[in-house]
């Protein structure tokens, strides 16, 4: 909808001050996409389908083919720049996208799932892009993701969206201070002993102890770590091991949409991660 | 400006795209030869149609459907497109669904008119009397059909939600208006049934083959209208399946 691809069925939005109902063109002037489908022609060569691009986005004619030079070095295509685009891989053809993206200077980006579907080593390249170009341009990018390392790694603000609704958005280290703390989770045979001990001396915020398992859920993990060890060894409780998990953005996502898998969309996990973030320069 | 930059700009794409596309070419010779060799060859002993033989009468009309199969051919780059995901990128860019339309539809009209120039090429080895000049009056005719033709090709691709049921249409399409525009026996004199041709006066392509007939077989062809009332046809045709082929492009999305 921000792309003016559909239309609001009420009411409206402005994307970089324009209106994106009554001057969707100026919008799609402002605004770059990296589609989740492909959307480039396969049968011209890369730089074809920038100079294609940069035309049909008004570039002036002098600046063209410095900035298609600079987007295709930028993703390092420049060998490759005038093959037909059938003889490029998945990989490539997803930089290439990006790559266009960028040609007419867009104040936003919206990246729709860059990274779906790619082998580990172009995703690292391709989030690689993305930190480069946060240095580089005075670019807002919007981008969506199932990948939760994705997110973590790359926004400076995440909105997680479940059936269509925005139900949370902040920084990432905001949402991670809405869950309850870290887990710290203790196997020994006296698990019922060291739970009571445990909850006496040290400030837990809760506890719970199973037959060979306590779990202890504390404010901050890594210092009250060995404090439980300690007071374990001044009881002579034995313990078989000790684990601690510090919350995750996939725990944050789970606690908002809920652990239950989908049963409508086909089973699919319906809930989904918007990631947004601003370029400091 | 950056309209008509936009509107180049999607020309050019698919003239490369076409240009590109070798196997595409070369078989475009074959259908016409059949036509012009075999059919016109084979139906000549039954006579000579207004004191042309067989041959020359049927070479504009086989221009004609030369430049209708292609046409309509065309409609599937838009099928194609919206495939490939390469649709998106035109919908999303910041010029109008008339350019778009636009653009798309001159750049399928030059690679159709091309594949017309080639028949006009096969025209001159089998020895039907030609000139430059000829060709030169012949052209903008031929692209005047294309445009309203391609139109057609297009705006039925862009309601057609698969290539399956494209190619069923199109052929649903394309034998009617060629069997009844004249391009393969007379539609009008006292051997013709009235139906006929009441019919093919609604037919666009009757007209366009009327015209062809009249420059290129000159005064041995007795013309069913005189070739201004022709083009004007033609021309009311192109603006109406512009005006219904932009609604089809602006309907989607």
């Amino acid at each position: 909808m921000l792309c003016t691809i559909l239309k609001p069925t009420s009411g409206t939005a402005k994307v970089n001050g324009f209106d994106i109902v009554s001057q969707a063109t100026q919008v799609r002037k402002s605004i770059g996409i990296v589609f989740q489908d492909p959307s480039v022609d396969d049968r011209l060569t890369g730089r074809e389908n920038l100079y294609m691009h940069a035309n049909l986005y008004n570039v002036p004619q002098s600046e063209q083919k410095s900035r298609i030079d600079r987007a295709l070095k930028l993703v390092e295509l420049e060998d490759r720049a005038d093959d037909i685009l059938r003889t490029y891989s998945g990989g490539m053809r997803r930089r290439l996208e990006i790559a266009r993206g960028l040609i007419h200077y867009p104040k936003i980006l919206f990246l729709d799932e860059p990274t779906i579907g790619l082998d580990p080593q172009t995703r690292e390249h391709i989030w690689a892009y993305i930190e480069e170009l946060k240095e580089t341009h005075d670019i807002t990018m919007v981008l969506t993701t199932h990948y939760m390392e994705e997110a973590e790694k790359l926004s400076d603000r995440v909105a997680i969206i479940d059936y269509g609704k925005i139900v949370a958005l902040d920084t990432l280290a905001e949402l991670k201070a809405t869950l309850e703390g870290d887990v710290i989770t203790v196997k020994t045979q006296d698990a019922g002993k060291l739970q009571s001990i445990v909850a006496e001396k040290i400030p837990v915020l809760k506890s719970l102890a199973t037959d060979k398992t306590a779990e202890f859920t504390v404010r901050d993990g890594k210092t009250t770590m060995p404090r439980i060890v300690e007071v374990a060894t001044q009881n002579n409780i034995y313990i078989d091991s000790i684990s601690l998990r510090e919350p995750n953005l996939q725990d944050v996502f789970l606690h908002y949409t809920g652990r239950a898998i989908r049963a409508d969309e086909g089973g699919e996990l319906h809930g989904l991660s918007a990631i947004r973030r601003r370029a400091i320069r | 400006m950056s309209e008509a930059r936009g509107i180049y700009t999607l020309w050019l794409r698919e003239v490369k795209r076409y240009l590109r596309d070798r196997a595409r070419i070369i078989s475009s010779f074959f259908q016409p030869l059949l036509w012009l060799v075999i059919f016109g060859s084979g139906i000549r002993f039954s006579g000579s149609i207004g004191g042309l033989s067989y041959q020359e009468y049927i070479f504009p009309g086989i221009i004609g459907q030369t430049l209708l199969f292609t046409s309509m051919f065309m409609g599937i780059s838009v099928i194609w497109d919206r495939e490939f995901g390469f649709m998106k990128e035109i919908m999303v860019a910041p010029i109008s669904r008339i350019s778009i339309f636009l653009g798309k539809m001159l750049g399928d009209s030059t690679d159709a008119v091309v594949q017309g120039i080639i028949v006009f090429g096969l025209g001159l080895l089998l020895g039907i009397r030609l000139d430059f000049i000829i060709f030169l009056e012949a052209l903008p005719i031929m692209l005047l059909i294309t445009f309203g033709l391609v139109s057609i090709g297009l705006t039925i691709a862009s309601f057609m939600e698969s290539l399956e049921s494209f190619g069923v249409i199109q052929s649903f399409i394309n034998l009617p208006l060629f069997f009844l525009s004249g391009a393969l026996f007379p539609i009008r004199g006292e051997s013709v049934p009235v139906w006929l041709s009441t019919i093919s006066n609604l037919n666009p392509l009757t007209y366009g083959i009327d015209a062809l007939r009249t420059v290129i077989l000159g005064g041995n062809w007795q013309s069913l209208y005189p070739l201004y009332y022709d083009i004007g046809i033609i021309c009311v045709f192109d603006l109406v399946m512009i005006a219904v082929g932009t609604f089809a492009f602006s309907r989607r999305k």
